[in-house]
């Protein structure tokens, strides 16, 4: 007994950093599955208020091109309004959509590093659960991780742990959107099979598999592919629309019909 | 005298974490270059201090910056480690003065200063940004961050060690 506390008390900083050590090891690798852990992230109270602090100083050196975004994304949006064949009313009874949209903010950007989170200025407060999809006004942008009152931290498709369901525009082929941690204005489309006529330029959308995100929203553009390594599926490098360094103004999805298509899925596999 | 140095060390340590937070970790020079300047805290921290506290300081500042910058706690991993390094790093870079009761960064030259402080930097962001990639296949795209990310942030650890000289007595 003598002897190991004798040890203890000669190799306690050895013993103290070994300890701190396995516990940050711990929390890192415990993060690597699904969903982190509540403690680390960005949205919580205290950082959440310095990064909202800090927007509202920053906020207003760029109000000019904010606007200019917007009434540009206003006028692609009215000239879809005007050439729309769905005949010359607009449907105004919002309860009968499936999709509702929300309106947010960034306040905090990240894209250099391999898992990337971006903070934005909603959270529950605001009705943003987790698993709802955000996107901007030229693209997708990511899924809510975590909320807390009034933030919400977003996974960024530029996350090496982001895995979304999308198709080449006007095809019904799919696969999965994942990105290697390279370049942030590139992510990488995997699975779709050989026999696809593919072009350099063509649009990739996010597809009909996902119940977060609506069928069409826009990705990006094909700029190189090639076939795998066991040559029966393609490997194409997308150019995103969105550019990731610059981004403020975002929206949030929510699929009304998600709980439904969740109970659905989840009893199949209950049932196996 | 002793409780002015707890302060000035408590402001810095919070002034560090906000500058890191707000300022350089938004830099993404060439879009993946974000300088680490809250290295600096433990280039400064007194050198005869008990090193329990010292090491569970370093996991604080660490952990303080995971917390705004969702990476899990890859920063505590990486600070506790040099802060438990440090003594380590120190006698091999100024050898036997480092002994004497009378040892001050102060009195040390140039070279060696520089020394000491590329060493942590190498140290702490060889651990970073393995963990983080988390992966040895993408050994090239590590030892680029490393190599890159370092430069940054030794070339602004020494531009505000100028700026705010630890001992001016």
């Amino acid at each position: 007994m003598q002897q190991i506390i004798n040890f203890i008390i000669r190799y306690k900083t050895s013993l103290l950093y070994l300890l701190l050590l396995l516990i940050s090891l711990a929390f890192t690798v415990d993060s690597h599955s699904y969903h982190r852990s509540k403690f680390f992230n960005s949205s919580n109270r205290i950082s959440g208020s310095i990064y909202n602090a800090a927007d509202g100083i920053t906020r207003y050196f760029n109000l000019n091109e904010e606007n200019k975004k917007l009434v540009e994304e206003n006028i692609k949006l009215r000239s879809l309004l005007f050439n729309s064949n769905s005949g010359d009313t607009v449907e105004l009874d919002t309860t009968k959509f499936n999709f509702t949209t929300i309106s947010g903010r960034i306040i905090k950007n990240s894209y250099a590093s391999p898992n990337n989170y971006i903070t934005i200025n909603r959270g529950t407060n605001h009705g943003i659960k987790q698993d709802m999809g955000v996107i901007t006004a030229e693209g997708i942008l990511g899924i809510i991780e975590h909320t807390t009152k009034n933030y919400a931290s977003v996974q960024s498709i530029l996350n090496t742990k982001s895995n979304i369901n999308a198709k080449i525009k006007n095809t019904n082929y799919f696969g999965s959107l994942i990105w290697d941690g390279r370049s942030y204005n590139q992510v990488k489309l995997e699975d779709i099979p050989r026999l696809v006529p593919l072009l350099i330029g063509d649009t990739i959308v996010t597809g009909a598999m996902s119940s977060i995100f609506p069928e069409n929203i826009p990705i990006g553009t094909i700029k190189k592919f090639d076939l795998n390594e066991s040559k029966s599926f393609y490997s194409i490098d997308v150019e995103l629309f969105n550019d990731m360094s610059n981004v403020k103004n975002i929206y949030i999805i929510y699929n009304k019909n998600r709980p439904e298509i969740l109970e659905l899925e989840t009893k199949i596999a209950n049932d196996q | 005298m002793t409780s002015s140095y707890y302060y000035i060390n408590i402001i810095r340590f919070i002034l560090l974490v906000l500058v890191q937070v707000l300022v350089f970790n938004r830099l993404n020079f060439f879009g993946f270059i974000n300088p680490m300047v809250y290295i600096l805290f433990l280039y400064w921290y007194p050198i005869k201090e008990n090193r329990i506290v010292f090491i569970f300081i370093g996991f604080l500042l660490g952990l303080s910056i995971d917390f705004f910058s969702d990476t899990m706690a890859l920063h505590a991993a990486s600070t506790v480690t040099i802060a438990y390094l440090r003594p380590t790093i120190m006698r091999f870079v100024f050898g036997v003065n480092y002994e004497f009761q009378s040892f001050k960064l102060s009195n040390t030259t140039r070279v060696q200063q520089i020394a000491f402080l590329t060493l942590l930097i190498v140290a702490h962001h060889m651990i970073f940004f393995t963990l983080e990639i988390f992966s040895l296949s993408n050994l090239l795209l590590i030892l680029k961050k490393v190599i890159f990310t370092g430069i940054a942030t030794l070339i602004l650890c020494l531009l505000f060690g100028s700026l705010f000289s630890a001992e001016k007595e």
